[in-house]
């Protein structure tokens, strides 16, 4: 089976853009007006996760939480068949928690507790390494690739890289998406993932470019096309492979890593979308203004 | 002929030390505890008066005594490990009175000297003389007698108030106990007005190292603040991971299915890179004693979707080689040597994104890290190189001879 991958991308990312655009924009207001609907790992608190035998409604949940001195009002209960979640907004110390987990276990005897405590402090430490983490490595990658490329690979690279990390935090924003440490990780992983089929698709073109007629920018456009026609297939086959590795993490995973593969399902995608639709056309924007400058400016460098 | 025989040796061999080493490779790794059930607390190391700092030295003095409080306690194989400059991590598993082990960890170990109250039996000391705020910060040290056997020297900060207690205790012991426990029970001989005391003990040299640092932590307690905490329920550690083991083995089989169905034979060549790829990991997780979480089985399979790139980047390029109308063999050899460079380059970035994630990260987050790295690593062994080395000697043996079996039909081939 081969299909025919010849088609105009460089075209094809006018419209990329305005999408990218739009969903970056929706991503900054509902970023700005909801912010994010951080896990308790981010926010200071506690919370319990307990794999139940039978279902439990929230209303017999929230008599025992009343008994341990706490407002019903600052604490968020999610019943399910299988698992109840109970997220306190005030941590709870070591009575409270042993006595919760007495009061719950008369309810359900064979409950299993998963219970996570974050101090404020911590909460406010740990989201400030992660935004580092997304910038140290877009600066180190920027770098490798500057060096191994050009700069102008790298810049468009890093935008494209920008672009995913962003959008992946926009859809859990909007969709109001639970982001705990393990969603860092993944939007870290989509980096990784994305930078990874961005370079594929710059190896090409660098290869491409050697032999090309680069005089105008439509030679060059031309250049783009090529590339990414003949790396479309791998890049299809790749995205498939990690696409259904992670959606079977989250169809059939854990339910703690269930956050996690969401953002690496949505990640994957956009990772693949970028690097055709947003990298390589960028780069193009960036190398064809070198080749508008006067003809004697190009020969002298050469 | 000579070369089909070897490619039929190195699979037989390779799928025969997979296949006797996976069960106790599996069996052995170490789990972490949101697998296996378990506590885990983050403890930020405050001076206990104020003014005082937090050293390193104090610091790995704390996690020492803690783990042999965990030890104590009986749990198996606690982790703690510091972080940072005022950490420490405790990990245990499979602790069943939780309250019990918080509370007995926090307290600071304590030297007190005790002597016998009226109504101690025998070997019980419970009237206690001097606390541990009452010894020289950091001033126990190790001495030896003239038998060149070593014994703890300790300092008194109030040496009238020692004077005044030796004096009274003459010809009666005055133990010295650590929490409590009794390290030992001296008889005062005299007097002791220069404010030092020493303990002796049938103790080896190592032993007396200990009993000091120990010793120097009580008169130093650090006040330990819990930062964060995690406890998962051992039922559900194991649903946990059966879950995610589930997931890894539907998303692999419909990898490998996918991989076969596109790349016929070298299909299947890679997809036995793919599978000696996950026995190499978890053989160095074996070796390196290195603990599997959730996030790290997460990576795991990841890896599998992100190491089969490597084969369908050289596959690929493989199949443009032979549509332009090259041999087999060269077509092999030109795609292998093309791709091999972006295969670097992407998995290098890669890399530059998982090393920033271990070092900035903690926890969980290194651990995913960590299991990233290695996994890209052996891919570039046994996806580029092993999968590379399989296909060249099937091809030089002549077996792989139609571009069919490369997923290629004849009629896309480009007459030369």
């Amino acid at each position: 089976m081969r299909f025919n991958w010849n088609f105009d991308y460089v075209k094809g990312s006018k419209i990329a853009y305005a999408f990218s655009i739009i969903l970056t924009i929706a991503g900054i207001v509902s970023i700005l007006s909801l912010g994010l609907n951080y896990a308790v790992d981010f926010r200071s608190g506690s919370n319990v996760d307990i794999t139940v035998s039978k279902a439990i409604t929230t209303e017999q949940i929230k008599p025992i939480v009343s008994d341990l001195g706490i407002d019903t009002k600052d604490v968020h209960i999610t019943p399910g068949a299988d698992r109840v979640n109970v997220r306190f907004s005030n941590v709870l110390d070591e009575t409270q928690e042993s006595k919760f987990k007495q009061e719950f276990t008369k309810l359900d005897s064979t409950a299993s507790y998963e219970v996570n405590t974050v101090d404020p402090e911590m909460a406010k430490e740990l989201e400030r390494n992660a935004i580092y983490a997304v910038l140290i490595a877009s600066i180190g990658i920027m770098i490798y690739v500057a060096i191994r490329f050009e700069w102008r690979f790298g810049l468009a690279a890093v935008i494209a890289l920008f672009h995913d990390a962003f959008v992946v935090i926009s859809v859990f924003s909007i969709f109001r998406l639970e982001v705990n440490l393990t969603f860092i990780t993944a939007v870290l992983t989509i980096v990784g993932f994305s930078i990874n089929d961005t370079i594929v698709i710059f190896d090409r073109i660098r290869e491409n470019m050697r032999f090309a007629k680069k005089t105008t920018k439509a030679d060059l456009r031309e250049v783009v096309n090529r590339s990414l026609a003949q790396t479309m297939t791998r890049s299809l086959n790749t995205t498939f492979t990690v696409f259904v590795a992670s959606l079977c993490l989250f169809i059939f995973g854990g339910e703690s890593i269930r956050m996690f593969s969401l953002a690496m399902v949505i990640g994957t995608l956009f990772g693949a979308y970028s690097s055709i639709f947003i990298a390589a056309p960028l780069w193009l924007a960036l190398k064809g203004k070198q080749t508008e400058k006067p003809k004697a400016a190009v020969k002298a460098s050469n | 002929m000579k070369r089909i025989v070897s490619f039929i040796l190195v699979v037989l061999v390779t799928a025969g030390v997979m296949l006797g080493t996976s069960p106790g490779l599996l069996k052995n790794i170490r789990l972490g505890l949101d697998l296996k059930g378990g506590y885990e607390i983050l403890y930020e190391a405050e001076p206990l008066e104020q003014g005082q700092q937090v050293t390193k030295a104090s610091l790995v003095q704390t996690a020492k005594s803690l783990e042999s409080r965990a030890n104590a306690l009986g749990t198996s194989e606690p982790e703690v490990t510091t972080e940072g400059t005022n950490r420490i991590r405790l990990k245990l598993a499979g602790v069943t009175d939780e309250a019990e082990v918080r509370a007995k960890m926090k307290e600071p170990a304590v030297m007190t000297f005790r002597s016998k109250a009226e109504n101690d039996k025998e070997g019980e000391y419970t009237k206690i003389e001097l606390r541990g705020n009452e010894f020289v910060e950091n001033g126990a040290k190790v001495v030896f007698n003239q038998l060149n056997a070593p014994m703890i020297d300790i300092q008194v900060k109030d040496k009238a108030k020692f004077a005044e207690i030796t004096k009274r205790l003459i010809g009666q012991p005055l133990a010295i106990y650590l929490d409590d426990q009794l390290l030992s029970a001296p008889t005062v001989q005299q007097q002791l007005s220069d404010g030092s005391a020493q303990i002796t003990g049938n103790y080896s040299r190592e032993e007396a190292n200990q009993l000091r640092d120990t010793i120097n932590l009580g008169a130093l307690p650090l006040k330990l603040t819990e930062k964060y905490s995690q406890s998962v329920g051992a039922t559900l550690g194991k649903l946990s991971l059966d879950q995610t083991i589930k997931a890894g083995l539907i998303g692999s089989v419909i990898i490998l299915v996918f991989m076969i169905g596109l790349y016929r034979i070298p299909g299947i060549i890679a997809s036995f890179a793919l599978i000696t790829h996950t026995w190499l990991v978890l053989a160095i997780f074996y070796m390196g004693e290195f603990v599997l979480t959730l996030p790290g089985i997460a990576a795991f399979i990841l890896g599998i979707g992100m190491a089969v790139d490597a084969n369908i980047i050289t596959y690929e390029r493989i199949k443009e080689e032979m549509r332009s109308g090259k041999s087999i063999l060269s077509s092999v050899k030109a795609g292998g040597k093309h791709s091999f460079r972006t295969i670097i380059d992407s998995n290098i970035t890669t890399i530059i994104a998982a090393a920033v994630m271990f070092f900035l990260g903690t926890g969980a987050v290194k651990g995913f890290a960590l299991v990233l790295i290695f996994d890209i690593v052996t891919s570039i062994i046994t996806n580029i190189f092993f999968s590379r080395f399989l296909l060249t000697l099937l091809v030089r043996a002549n077996v792989l001879k139609k571009p069919k079996y490369f997923g290629v039909k004849e009629s896309e081939i480009r007459a030369l």
